[in-house]
């Protein structure tokens, strides 16, 4: 290791800050947060810019052997590298965000960065027990976080929440503990390429899918996630949301596809079966949602499902379309938790009916609220119809049936959310108060233009956010090849035209 | 003659019985609070005499014929030595949280250090048993001292009702234990362990299999698993809060080191019959523990059931008969010990204005904003103790899995796994009382100074800092354990 540490670094900054916050007052604590987490987003800006865009797979790895059976191990490729960046993008904005926080700061403050640092660890741990134990303790400052900052029923979501996400992940563990028995590694790019005996993948497969399939979430059990979200404080359900949701697409691309390819080809029905359930199911359920965190809860459900069909795809659209939902819903469904937090704090009410008209009172909150809107609905120009586009495309290659099923989650998630925005923002001010609301603050937009500038960039010019990941989804797609199942579409390839034919009407 | 070496050998014992006695006689006389304090520290400072002889032994390694002492009665080597360093840190911990407790009470007197010497003594010769009669003759001094530490607090009928349980049903363990030795010796026709081992190489005879049994019944009992339980909430409960330190602790690691070293080394040969026994034995504890304790508003009374949880993980170490098995309980050991001292200390802290011991878990509800460092202290002991990473009670619950997952028994590990979820739930709640609920304010008591110290470095130690320890822990471990099991 001959290179500045800078993921352990950007590990123990928040780390140390959340320890500073706990000893600090209300203020000083705030600015801790805030100046710790905005060094973290310029150490990930530092390392979006050294990434090495086509270099080797694994960058920026570390390694000491500090601990008996695994190591401080960490490396990131393509697909860590963006993930991390969305995290590190996220946190001084829900930093931000928590100024309606009154009560304990400097543990909440402590709950988000110690929050950071875990979320950061999962994505760049290059050993299976050191993935495991930052995945799992990712509970702790979650836990507490809905646990003493949350709504009413606050204890029992928290932990339906604990309890669900551990009991996913304990047979992980038992089915990390075999494979590395089983391959005499614990190094994750080394058991990406080991080839376990296509019997035991399947056990080894469904271990890690009980985890990710909780963590996702994927229908049916889905359940903890609108209670999680419904009570935990805007900033919880942002994280949530954003980054912690995507741990399960994350789980599913590092481990569950390279490392049992067989198994997951062998699987890819229930995948498909139960991510159309969702499609429909939870866009139903969402319809008919009068609050509007639950609402956007159930969405998320919705969107994670049109990730695992993009990821079962086994092509390089699905992959990269299911990269790019996880990257738009965790800019957009942030930015909708946090336009619903902006109009919570007014009223403190996530009633749906209690709105209305806000367009005349508040232009600039119903400007904005309409992109993240059209974002979450899949409109072109944002970020998520790349994204949906990719991986629909993708599964249609495999199975039409199930790409005709999941379109209509798009139509379907048009209907929830304009229906939703229809009776926000439009509409007559049936409700004094909610008419005498006043519009966004400077903090506010301060909180919801990064957002909204990073979804319309990623909507007009995703190549930025493709290329870092496209070496890494390639070798993905080369090591499902061999089993990837017979898709009914049937696809014959075209002859490419000649390369200048293709730069002349290429997009440079 | 080799007296000389076996007294070197039996050194640490030979120092505890000397100054136990001493310090007995010295107790006739200095009865007061100055003197029991005296004799308190001194006691402690005799264990760390002990734990210096001994400590040497662990270090090198020894094992073998050259740790045999008496003629083969004691076997002085690495895995004794092991259990024996962890039994001193345990009683000193006892010791010095003690004072404090029975001075409110005015019942510090100078039996107690000298009570937990001569427990400490027999634990001694527990673990370095390697014949059934020393086993017994040891097993009985740390009981006898026991029973009377569970009464100690003469005027709480409590206190009378668990040391009278205790012994009743201690002395109904102790009969099982003496009948399965008996028919061991009968079918066997020695009472050495290696002489066992011999013997019942190849088919093991119905008379020789209900032996096997009953000893281990009246391990199980010792080591309160289930289905020998039962006398665990009560007495933990009803023991003076020092005393139920003590037992959490330090017995236990005797108890389930001497259980291992039965079962590898005088039943090794048989490892298939026991192994049955002891999975179900295992699962059966973590269950039984984990729904217990959910029930409970006693802390502890919820930590006695977590005892029994505890034990439960432990031995599915042993269920996979492997030296790495073997190393992974002394590992969970020596993670437990810490991780209940802590929780017991937590708990002597609870107090009221007046001093008066708390125990209820309604007391201890938005404990975060009134003691924030003890909710802190004692919330990191409960995450640790749920086996949630990244605190240290992890580690241990992940290095017995991994014994169990590479000793081919999978679904043991798996169950054991999904059942240590419903044992968080109860820790959860701890935590959801101090750091959820609202305030009641009744902990207003000023702690011992020693307390808090003793919690802080428990606490230091199950939180990540820990797992830097991993790797001499592993090495230490796999000497230790490896004792047992016959040289590759």
């Amino acid at each position: 290791m001959n290179h500045f540490p800078i993921l352990s670094v950007m590990l123990a900054v928040p780390l140390l800050a959340g320890v500073g916050c706990l000893m600090a007052d209300t203020k000083l604590a705030r600015t801790i947060a805030l100046v710790a987490t905005l060094t973290d987003f310029a150490l990930g800006l530092v390392l979006w810019a050294k990434f090495d865009i086509g270099g080797a797979q694994w960058q920026f790895q570390e390694s000491l052997p500090l601990f008996s059976g695994f190591s401080w191990k960490l490396g990131i490729d393509g697909i860590a590298l963006l993930l991390i960046e969305l995290s590190v993008f996220l946190m001084p904005i829900c930093i931000l965000a928590s100024n309606s926080i009154d009560k304990r700061v400097g543990e909440y403050m402590a709950a988000f960065l110690l929050m950071e640092a875990l979320m950061i660890g999962v994505f760049a741990a290059q050993d299976l027990y050191l993935f495991y134990i930052f995945f799992e303790a990712g509970l702790i400052p979650m836990y507490l976080i809905i646990g003493v900052w949350g709504g009413a029923e606050r204890i029992y979501a928290s932990y339906k929440f604990f309890l669900y996400t551990l009991l996913g992940s304990v047979l992980m563990l038992i089915a990390m503990l075999w494979m590395a028995n089983n391959a005499q590694t614990t190094d994750i790019p080394t058991l990406m390429q080991y080839d376990f005996d296509p019997a035991a993948q399947k056990w080894l497969w469904l271990a890690f899918f009980a985890s990710f399939a909780v963590k996702m979430p994927m229908w049916p059990v889905h359940t903890w996630l609108p209670d999680a979200h419904v009570q935990a404080p805007t900033e919880g359900s942002v994280i949530l949301a954003g980054v912690l949701l995507k741990m399960g697409g994350y789980g599913f691309i590092r481990f569950s596809l390279p490392m049992f390819p067989s198994a997951s080809a062998d699987y890819a029905w229930l995948i498909y079966g139960l991510s159309m359930v969702a499609v429909v199911y939870t866009s139903l359920v969402a319809l008919v949602q009068t609050d509007m965190k639950k609402l956007i809860a159930y969405s998320s459900v919705a969107h994670m499902a049109i990730v695992t069909v993009g990821l079962f795809a086994f092509n390089t659209q699905g992959l990269e379309g299911a990269m790019i939902v996880m990257l738009s819903h965790g800019l957009v469904s942030a930015a909708l938790f946090l336009c619903v937090g902006v109009i919570y704090d007014r009223l403190h009410t996530r009633e749906i009916g209690r709105y209305g008209g806000l367009a005349i009172n508040m232009p600039y909150y119903a400007l904005l609220f309409m992109l993240f809107t059209m974002a979450s609905v899949g409109l072109p120009g944002t970020s998520g119809f790349i994204g949906e586009f990719l991986s629909l495309a993708g599964i249609y290659q495999q199975s039409s049936w199930v790409a005709f099923v999941s379109t209509t989650g798009i139509i379907l998630g048009a209907a929830y959310m304009l229906y939703l925005y229809r009776r926000i923002a439009f509409g007559t001010q049936v409700n004094a108060d909610a008419a005498a609301m006043p519009d966004l603050n400077p903090r506010e937009w301060l909180m919801l233009a990064p957002i909204a500038a990073a979804v319309l960039w990623m909507g007009i010019y995703p190549e930025s956010f493709l290329a870092p990941m496209r070496g890494d989804i390639r070798a993905i797609e080369a090591r499902l090849a061999a089993t990837k199942p017979v898709g009914d579409a049937k696809f014959k390839m075209g002859k490419a035209p000649p390369l200048g034919e293709a730069h002349a009407e290429g997009t440079h | 003659m080799d007296w000389i070496h076996s007294l070197r050998i039996g050194a640490a014992e030979e120092l505890l019985s000397t100054v136990g006695i001493a310090l007995l006689v010295a107790s006739a006389w200095g009865q007061g609070k100055r003197d029991a304090r005296a004799i308190t520290w001194l006691a402690v400072l005799t264990l760390i005499g002990a734990a210096a002889i001994t400590a040497p032994t662990l270090w090198h390694g020894v094992r073998g014929p050259e740790a045999l002492a008496f003629n083969g009665l004691l076997s002085g080597d690495a895995f004794a030595a092991f259990a024996k360093l962890l039994i001193y840190i345990a009683a000193a911990a006892s010791l010095l949280v003690a004072p404090a407790f029975f001075e409110k009470y005015r019942a510090m007197r100078s039996e107690y250090p000298v009570l937990v010497l001569f427990a400490v003594l027999g634990m001694g010769i527990m673990v370095s048993a390697t014949n059934l009669l020393t086993l017994y003759v040891g097993l009985e001094l740390n009981s006898l001292s026991a029973y009377v530490l569970a009464a100690f607090l003469k005027t709480d009928e409590r206190s009378a009702e668990a040391g009278l349980k205790y012994f009743v049903l201690g002395a109904l363990a102790s009969g099982i234990l003496l009948f399965g030795m008996s028919l061991t010796y009968g079918f066997t026709g020695t009472i050495g362990f290696a002489g066992i081992s011999a013997a019942l190489s190849g088919h093991i005879s119905m008379g020789a299999l209900f032996g096997l049994t009953f000893v281990l019944s009246g391990l199980a009992f010792k080591i309160s698993a289930v289905p020998f339980h039962m006398w665990t909430p009560d007495v933990y409960e009803g023991a003076p809060t020092p005393v139920t330190t003590f037992f959490a602790s330090a017995p236990k690691v005797a108890a389930l080191t001497l259980t291992m070293r039965v079962a590898i080394e005088a039943f090794g040969t048989q490892a298939a019959a026991w192994q049955q026994i002891v999975s179900f034995v295992a699962l059966a504890s973590i269950l039984v523990g984990a729904l217990g304790a959910i029930g409970q508003s006693n802390l502890k009374r919820l930590l006695a059931y977590s005892s029994i949880n505890n034990v439960g993980f432990m031995l599915v170490g042993l269920a996979s008969a492997t030296p790495q098995g073997a190393a992974a309980m002394l590992v969970y050991l020596t993670i437990y010990v810490p991780m209940t001292i802590g929780g017991f200390v937590a708990i002597l802290m609870l107090k009221d204005e007046n001093g008066n011991q708390l125990e209820n878990m309604a007391y201890i509800a938005g404990l975060s904003r009134t003691r924030p460092m003890l909710a802190l202290g004692l919330g990191s002991i409960m995450f640790s103790m749920a086996g949630i990473p990244f605190f240290f009670g992890f580690w241990g619950k992940f290095v017995v899995f991994q014994s169990a997952v590479n000793a081919g028994m999978v679904w043991l590990a798996a169950a054991a796994a999904v059942a240590s979820v419903i044992g968080a739930y109860y820790y959860l709640k701890v935590l959801k009382v101090m750091y959820f609920d609202e305030p009641v304010n009744r902990v207003t008591g000023r702690s011992d100074m020693l307390h808090e110290w003793l919690l802080a470095s428990c606490a230091v130690f199950v939180s990540p800092l820990g797992y830097l320890v991993t790797k001499g822990l592993t090495a230490l471990t796999m000497t230790a354990a490896g004792v047992l099991f016959p040289p590759v």
